[in-house]
């Protein structure tokens, strides 16, 4: 027996370099921002943002091969898997992570902070997600999950002058390690009842039923609990407003999208193919997830005065919106599929218009120097282009066509409507009410921003750097042209988990 | 000659005024003039496109979509990018093409605070895509983006430019009209799901209601949906209380526009896709469609009686005058419903030109206030009588054009569509003419306080009170003739319209059921619509399908 350990030990697994490359430059990149920063020194702080940007653009040209040699592969026994849905949302990440790097540039150099090291992390998280991705196995979804998590809790606390940054830091790594915890204990219950911590594995057995009923539905639970906290899905969302408002802002943008989407990712991946044979336990959750996400995020979105604040909150509407297709994803495989693209194409899109309107927020903070509501009055008089600009992603955010938000939200309707029964209909119902109360306060912002009297001082005329235009540019014109040819979109985010899974 | 516009017509139409936005973007705002000459020359360059799709409109076959372009927009949900026009739309887009360059130039010295003409503008060719994209659209999700995309400009428009309550006004606009919305796109969706149809096309959708007999229920519930959607853009009572604070608070040229065409975007919504889709649906919904019609004549009446602003008396008419509009509607007959659309045109020309007036009252008074305002003849006799015609416009006398829209709105109703209840219907026509009494009530009286007796003392020898200047002749002189032209030819749009209006009815609607042999009315695919041969006469109407 022993020998036969060490014999397993020694045995090198058959690895796919194709299949890992975007992993290994992403590595690479990493590796190279460390090691610039410890031959250089302070020499290196002008170019680290320059080369962790290019670094992540040459991430993503082995995306693209291997999009478009277009073919599954399997590694690790099925724990790690490179498919088309692993590839949009690595894509994702990429993207995501660029843009975020356009927006910290001048953030974290104007703001005295470490950037070496800041960079460093920013690459390593996106490691852990790019990971996530393509992660199939209970062990290699949680070490995903924390690869992308510490570095984030590093993140988050990165103003260490500033008692809110701490804070934030301190309630972001405490909230997080408890649901790691909740996770961790679901996956034991999971493991226990299958006694394999591939996802296959898992659904065969959850399948077949003949496995204590209420330790599954326990597992499952917990599972899908500990990944609540991840997408800040009520009522399990606490955590965000603080944390977003006490981190740097660059920061909050990338958690608000890449972070989500990771957790979207481990979602997605454990439903379609961890526990889609059992959708009588999972889809009530996710409906109520969805249900409570959406209003509860609304409503108390309403009541808020500082944009970032406001944003966490509409954050949170937001995961109820991108989490209502999976409500009615068990119904069929074909109804599956269709949630699981509704689902990827609201994340796209998502990431595109919230790191806009995070652009936004950050270019005219550079200008007020304040992120509360009364701030941003009368934008329209002194910084017509941000206006306008912000105007088309909250419009976005709020689902107005022609803008890209609307098929996001329209896939999610559509979803909705097409499983034909009641409990689809009054989610759908649910979500044309919130879409109308999210309105009420993105147009409030906006509001301000146009009609408002600009305030006589306070204003510092402050130029917008290079790297948050481009940053600016992309996330509009990607809105705008998701919105005009959502068949741009919905090309790419046409992918299924279920051929492989169920 | 040859219709060189076939197949791009449309298109060109729909988005040149966002070419003309494009190339404002790239002028610094600060060269004003050339922004009013682009804006200006885009909208007289899109009318001269309506002008010619007018032209080459086949008057043969007003029925048929003419000039339809149709190419797949959005694969994955089977969305097309199909347009047409064809009778029923052909007046309004006319209208919008028409109106929108007399707005530019009415605005043109005068654009309300903060100023700024170059968004000002932009806002108004935005608004001009949306508002004919939504006439052409002939598929569901192409209508519903389009209905939406005038939504932010108007928006902006009244939330910038309007009076001292603009958020307040301006925030219950876009929740109300948006909430609308939300539940007829959910409403869409459920009929496409359950008709299984292979688009969103209007035709292929109706034809799968029918073939693929979607149950009662549903069909009910989604003709609710839409209700809602089209029922708060129109606006009908009891949603219409946006109506009245949009309206007030609207910068002038805010106003024309949404009394000239986005409340007709809601009543077109009913013609085009709620009755033509839904005809089972329909015949339920009208009587009640018909009571909040009669109920917001006789409302919206009271209300004008009790105002003491003219915007807002005139807002409150077009909460009347919108009720003869869905009266007519509700009768389903093809004479009630042309003269909905005769309606439409009218309001839209009339409404428009009143608050055209009623801006620039205001720009010379600087107030509204009814009782502070009074003789108008005296201090400017031309615009005094200008108004004079536009009030008598208004509450329907014959020659001008608001009487071919009242008045065969009530006669249509004397006989609604087979299957609808006829004495709930001639009830209604009693109440409507008494709402055509107390109209000419509320716009005298108001003709009087504003026009008749001596100017005021505080205004009286004030020199900023001129008679109509030159920019107001060039953008009103138009709306005036057209008000008169249609006034005593009404057949201008009345033969435009009939075809289409025609061809878009159930052919059930238009016969007696009870006398048609079972055979006869299978091939007219009455079954589907109503029991057939119950012989039960008109009460029959909640009769099940197959």
């Amino acid at each position: 027996m022993g020998s036969q350990l060490l014999l397993l030990a020694f045995e090198r697994p058959a690895l796919d370099w194709h299949a890992l490359a975007p992993e290994i430059v992403l590595l690479s990149v990493g590796g190279l921002v460390t090691l610039i920063d410890i031959v250089f020194l302070e020499r290196a702080r002008p170019i680290t943002a320059a080369v962790a940007g290019l670094g992540l653009l040459a991430t993503a040209i082995p995306l693209l091969t291997l999009a478009l040699d277009g073919s599954d592969r399997v590694m690790f026994g099925g724990a790690y898997v490179v498919d088309e849905f692993a590839l949009v949302m690595k894509a994702i990440f990429i993207l995501a992570g660029y843009v975020v790097i356009l927006l910290s540039t001048n953030y974290v150099a104007e703001g005295e902070y470490w950037e070496n090291e800041y960079y460093g992390l920013l690459l390593a998280s996106l490691m852990g997600m790019v990971m996530m991705a393509s992660s199939r196995d209970l062990i290699s979804l949680f070490v995903a999950l924390e690869l992308l998590s510490i570095p984030a809790y590093l993140m988050v606390a990165w103003r260490k002058r500033d008692i809110r940054s701490t804070e934030a830091g301190l309630k972001y790594y405490l909230m997080g390690v408890f649901a790691s915890a909740v996770m961790l204990y679901g996956m034991s219950l999971l493991f226990g009842v299958s006694g394999s911590t591939l996802l296959t594995d898992i659904n065969s057995v959850v399948t077949a039923g003949g496995a204590s009923v209420s330790v599954v539905t326990l597992g499952i639970v917990f599972v899908v609990a500990g990944f609540g906290f991840k997408v800040s899905a009520a009522p399990f969302h606490t955590w965000a407003p603080d944390v977003y408002q006490g981190a740097p802002t660059p920061v909050t943008a990338f958690l608000s999208v890449a972070s989500k989407a990771a957790g979207f990712v481990a979602l997605l991946a454990l439903v379609f193919v961890g526990f889609y044979g059992r959708p009588e336990v999972w889809e009530p959750l996710v409906w109520t997830l969805a249900a409570v996400s959406m209003t509860v995020g609304n409503l108390i979105a309403l009541r808020q005065t500082n944009i970032v604040r406001m944003m966490a909150y509409s954050g949170v509407a937001q995961t109820g919106f991108m989490i209502a297709p999976l409500a009615v994803a068990g119904h069929s495989t074909a109804l599956g599929d269709q949630a699981l693209s509704a689902t990827v194409t609201y994340l796209a899109i998502y990431a595109a218009m919230n790191l806009g309107a995070f652009a936004v927020i950050i270019s005219l903070a550079r200008r007020t120097g304040s992120a509360e509501m009364s701030s941003f009055a009368g934008a329209f008089r002194y910084a017509p282009a941000m206006t306008v600009a912000m105007t088309i992603f909250l419009g976005s955010l709020a689902g107005i066509p022609p803008l890209g938000g609307w098929f996001a939200k329209f896939e999610v309707f559509r979803v909705l409507t097409s499983s034909g029964d009641t409990w689809g209909y009054a989610l759908a119902v649910v979500a044309a009410v919130n879409a109308v109360i999210a309105l009420y306060y993105y147009a409030s912002v906006l509001l301000r921003m146009w009609a408002d009297e600009a305030p006589d001082e306070g204003v510092a005329d402050v130029a917008l750097t290079p790297s948050l235009l481009s940053a600016l540019v992309i996330c509009g014109g990607v809105t705008l042209v998701f919105g005009v040819l959502p068949q741009v979109v919905a090309r790419f985010t046409d992918v299924s988990l279920l051929a492989l899974g169920g | 000659m040859e219709n060189l516009l076939d197949g791009w017509g449309i298109t060109l139409a729909t988005f040149s005024p966002l070419v003309g936005v494009a190339i404002m973007l790239l002028i610094p705002g600060e060269r004003e003039e050339r922004h009013k000459v682009v804006a200006l020359a885009t909208s007289l360059w899109v009318a001269f496109i309506g002008v010619l799709l007018l032209l080459w409109f086949d008057m043969g076959e007003t029925g048929r979509l003419q000039y339809v372009v149709d190419e797949m927009w959005i694969d994955v949900i089977r969305s097309r990018y199909l347009v047409g026009i064809d009778g029923m739309s052909l007046p309004l887009i006319l209208l919008t093409m028409f109106i929108v360059p007399l707005c530019i130039i009415y605005s043109w010295n005068h654009f309300p605070e903060p100023r700024n003409p170059k968004a000002f503008l932009i806002l108004i060719l935005i608004l001009e895509t949306g508002m004919i994209g939504t006439f052409v659209a002939q598929d569901m999700v192409l209508f519903f983006v389009f209905f939406e995309i005038v939504l932010l400009p108007m928006f902006f428009m009244i939330a910038v430019w309007g009076g001292d309550d603009r958020r307040y006004a301006s925030l219950k606009f876009f929740l109300f009209t948006l909430f609308g919305s939300a539940l007829m796109l959910v409403s869409f969706l459920a009929l496409f799901f359950l008709t299984g149809a292979e688009s969103f096309a209007f035709t292929e959708v109706a034809d799968n209601v029918l073939a693929h007999g979607v149950s009662r229920t549903a069909q009910l519930w989604i003709f609710g949906g839409m209700f809602l959607g089209f029922g708060i853009k129109v606006p009908m009572f009891p949603f219409h209380t946006w109506l009245p604070d949009a309206h007030t608070q609207a910068p002038t040229v805010g106003s024309v526009i949404l009394a000239a065409v986005l409340l007709k975007l809601g009543t077109y919504g009913f013609i085009r896709i709620a009755i033509p889709l839904l005809p089972e649906a329909a015949v339920e919904w009208a009587p009640w469609i018909g009571l909040l019609a009669v109920v917001g004549i006789i409302y919206g009446a009271l209300g004008c009686l009790a105002q003491t602003d003219v915007k807002r008396l005139i807002a409150f008419s077009s909460v009347a005058h919108m009720g003869f509009v869905m009266l007519g509607i509700a009768t389903l007959t093809d004479f009630g419903i042309n003269a909905a659309i005769m309606g439409m045109v009218a309001h839209g020309l009339i409404t428009g030109m009143l608050f055209f007036l009623a801006g620039s009252m205001k720009d010379r008074y600087h107030t509204l206030e009814i009782s502070r305002l009074g003789g108008l003849l005296v201090q400017a006799p031309r615009m005094g009588w200008i108004f004079g015609i536009c009030v008598m416009a208004s509450l329907g006398l014959p020659g001008l054009a608001g009487f071919w829209g009242e008045f065969p709105a009530i006669l249509s109703s004397y006989s609604p569509a087979n299957g609808l209840p006829v004495e709930t219907f001639r009830t209604f026509m009693v109440v409507a003419a008494v709402g055509t009494v107390l109209a000419a009530g509320y716009l005298l009286w108001l003709l009087q306080r504003v026009a008749f007796g001596n100017p005021p003392e505080e205004f009286a020898d004030n020199p900023e009170i001129v008679d109509v200047t030159r920019h107001e002749w060039m953008a009103w002189a138009p709306i005036l003739a057209l008000i008169v032209a249609i006034g005593i030819y009404p057949n201008l749009v009345f033969r435009v319209t009939d075809g289409a209006v025609d061809a878009s009815l159930n052919d059930c609607l238009q016969v007696n059921t009870a006398e048609l042999t079972d055979a006869e009315a299978e091939a007219l695919g009455c079954a589907a619509v109503y029991e057939v041969g119950s012989g039960g006469g008109h009460d029959d109407h909640a009769a099940a399908g197959n």
